[in-house]
């Protein structure tokens, strides 16, 4: 399965929640790599696991069965290597703009000498266009700017990996729009490995480089698609029939899997209703 | 700490603020003579509701003194009944009571929000001793404490610890895991998190700990100096109703809330200042 430079290694991982009703199987013999620099959705029915799996890898999770490796070594806990994007931003409302952005840069692990730490800040809030909130408290910022803030805050720390959670699914589709092409833009400065959840096959397509399409639960890679389309990109892509064409086929295909997970919620109230009788 | 709905709320002015300085002063003038109105107004009607009461005829005349007979009383302490010296006295220890009792609330309700196993277990012993009145430990304190100024400041601490730790801990096991996760991603240490994340959100919590604590213990100013007290405005009320002076007990308890009021109003001003970024629904 591993190949040379494969970075994040998925090798037969099982995670099993324990909850009230009993054991639930949420991912079932999980394998695949993220190569340097790849730039992978996952896209997938609602609870089939997505998150539990990005949480594994940012280390807040840990596989019942199997391992997920960086670098050949198990993930044990998170660190500043493995940023995160939270669907909620979480951006730290007791901080200013520029605070949140410096947060990160004065922690022990990635410490900077002030001006450096001011320089990183002026450019990402330049970057990011944050220029006229920079002394701002986030209860002012809008939805897109939170977002945007969020996304300077993990830059800042030059994580070598970008994990993200639905971080446009809060957006309007303006800025949903706008805010994919900064990532764009951004990513076209300094590439990262990303890792990204999503619910949206148009968004998977434009952004990433590989897309995981994932089973309804217990979650396994139901397909993996390779996106032919090189960096970088721009809104002439998503006009373009190859564009349109590949989003038709793979929208098809998860939506087969949200159709599967429909029945099985159904046959689970049905087996439950039998039970009960 | 929904950040969804916020992002529209701030610019809204109220409508005391509506007027900026730079308007008309026509407009300006009725401004400030609406927020004059709105700061006396609750006063005025107080007043005119305890005269209302005292010519009513529902009470005997002598049982109701008029807000002028309070007011010539107020005067006459001040010039030479030693009044600044009472008000000082209770000041001080309210401030004891009240420094001490958050002092210790602070961090016992910080490790209980903080530890889930330890609040259940101690909760029941918490909300023991919180529900027991400081009057009905007079006699225990007296016994331990003696009659000094020892034993009126542990019965405002005690008022003060109880209340305040529950506000504490109960704004602790609030905060958001989402932050401290955030934190984490970017490398931070526990160390790191409890000092950059935990204590700024702490702070808000230990603020309206202090608030609580300051108005509970006012509250209990007039128990604690049933302990022998010669000073405070405690004292001078229970003087004045062994002699039934209706107009110094209104002075006092009058005196009392004022200085309460004062002090709430300060706090208020400081935590505004210090927690700017909190967002304010309303
Ligand atoms: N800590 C936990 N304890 C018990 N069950 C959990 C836990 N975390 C997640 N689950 C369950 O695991 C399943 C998958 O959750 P997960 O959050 O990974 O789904 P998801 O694919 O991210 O869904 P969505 O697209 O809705 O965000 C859900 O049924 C959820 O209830
Ligand atoms: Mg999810």
């Amino acid at each position: 399965m591993s190949n040379g430079n494969e970075r994040i290694v998925f090798d037969h991982v099982s995670k099993v929640f324990d909850t009230e009703n009993g054991p639930l199987q949420v991912v079932d013999d999980v394998s695949f790599g993220v190569s340097d620099g790849e730039f992978v959705a996952l896209v997938g029915p609602s609870g089939c696991g997505k998150t539990t799996m990005l949480n594994m890898v940012a280390g807040f999770m840990h596989p019942s069965d199997g391992t997920v490796t960086l670098d050949g070594e198990p993930i044990v806990g998170p660190s500043a290597d493995r940023g995160m994007m939270f669907q909620d931003y979480g951006v730290f409302p007791w901080l200013s703009v520029e605070d949140n952005i410096a947060f990160g840069l004065k922690l022990k692990a990635n410490r900077v000498a002030a001006e450096r730490r001011r320089q990183i800040v002026d450019h990402y809030v330049e970057l990011m266009g944050l220029g006229d909130f920079r002394k701002a408290f986030p209860k002012t910022l809008s939805g897109g700017m939170r977002q945007r803030l969020a996304l300077a805050r993990a830059y800042a720390v030059e994580p070598d990996f970008l994990l993200m959670d639905e971080p446009f699914g809060a957006l309007d589709a303006q800025t949903r729009t706008s805010m994919q092409d900064l990532l764009l833009g951004v990513m076209g400065e300094v590439k990262k490995t990303v890792m990204l959840i999503t619910h949206s096959v148009e968004e998977a397509l434009y952004l990433a480089s590989k897309i995981l399409v994932i089973s309804a639960r217990p979650s396994r890679i139901r397909r993996v698609i390779d996106v032919p389309f090189g960096y970088p990109r721009t809104e002439a892509l998503r006009d373009s029939s190859e564009f349109s064409e590949l989003r038709g086929e793979v929208r098809e295909m998860v939506m087969r899997e949200y159709a599967a997970q429909e029945d099985q919620a159904r046959s689970n109230r049905r087996k439950q209703v039998g039970q009960a009788q | 700490m929904s950040s969804s709905s916020s992002a529209r709320s701030a610019p809204v002015a109220s409508p005391t603020t509506g007027n900026s300085p730079g308007g008309p002063p026509r407009k300006r003038l009725a401004g400030s003579l609406y927020r004059l109105a709105m700061l006396l107004g609750p006063w005025i009607l107080v007043i005119a509701l305890w005269y209302g009461l005292r010519y009513s005829g529902l009470f005997k005349p002598n049982l109701i003194p008029t807000p002028v007979a309070v007011a010539e009383r107020f005067w006459q302490l001040l010039v030479d009944g030693n009044l600044l010296l009472h008000a000082y006295m209770s000041t001080q220890r309210v401030f004891l009571g009240v420094i001490l009792g958050t002092a210790c609330a602070v961090p016992v309700g910080f490790l209980l929000g903080w530890y889930r196993g330890l609040r259940r277990f101690m909760d029941p012993l918490i909300n023991f001793f919180r529900a027991l009145p400081p009057i009905a430990l007079i006699p225990l304190v007296i016994v331990y404490f003696g009659i000094g100024e020892t034993a009126k400041v542990v019965i405002l601490f005690y008022a003060a610890f109880f209340a305040s730790v529950i506000v504490m801990y109960e704004g602790i096991s609030q905060i958001s895991p989402l932050y401290i996760r955030v934190a984490r991603t970017l490398g931070a240490t526990d160390y790191e998190i409890f000092l950059r994340v935990i204590i700024p959100l702490a702070v808000p919590h230990s603020l309206t700990a202090l608030r609580v604590a300051l108005g509970v213990a006012w509250a209990t100013l007039v128990a604690s100096e049933l302990v022998a007290a010669q000073q405070g405005l405690g004292a001078v009320i229970q003087e004045a109703s062994a002699y039934f002076q209706l107009d110094t007990i209104y002075m006092g308890i009058i005196c009392i809330g004022f200085i309460a009021l004062v002090m709430d109003i300060a706090l208020r001003a400081l935590s505004q200042r210090l927690l700017s970024w909190q967002e304010r629904h309303h």
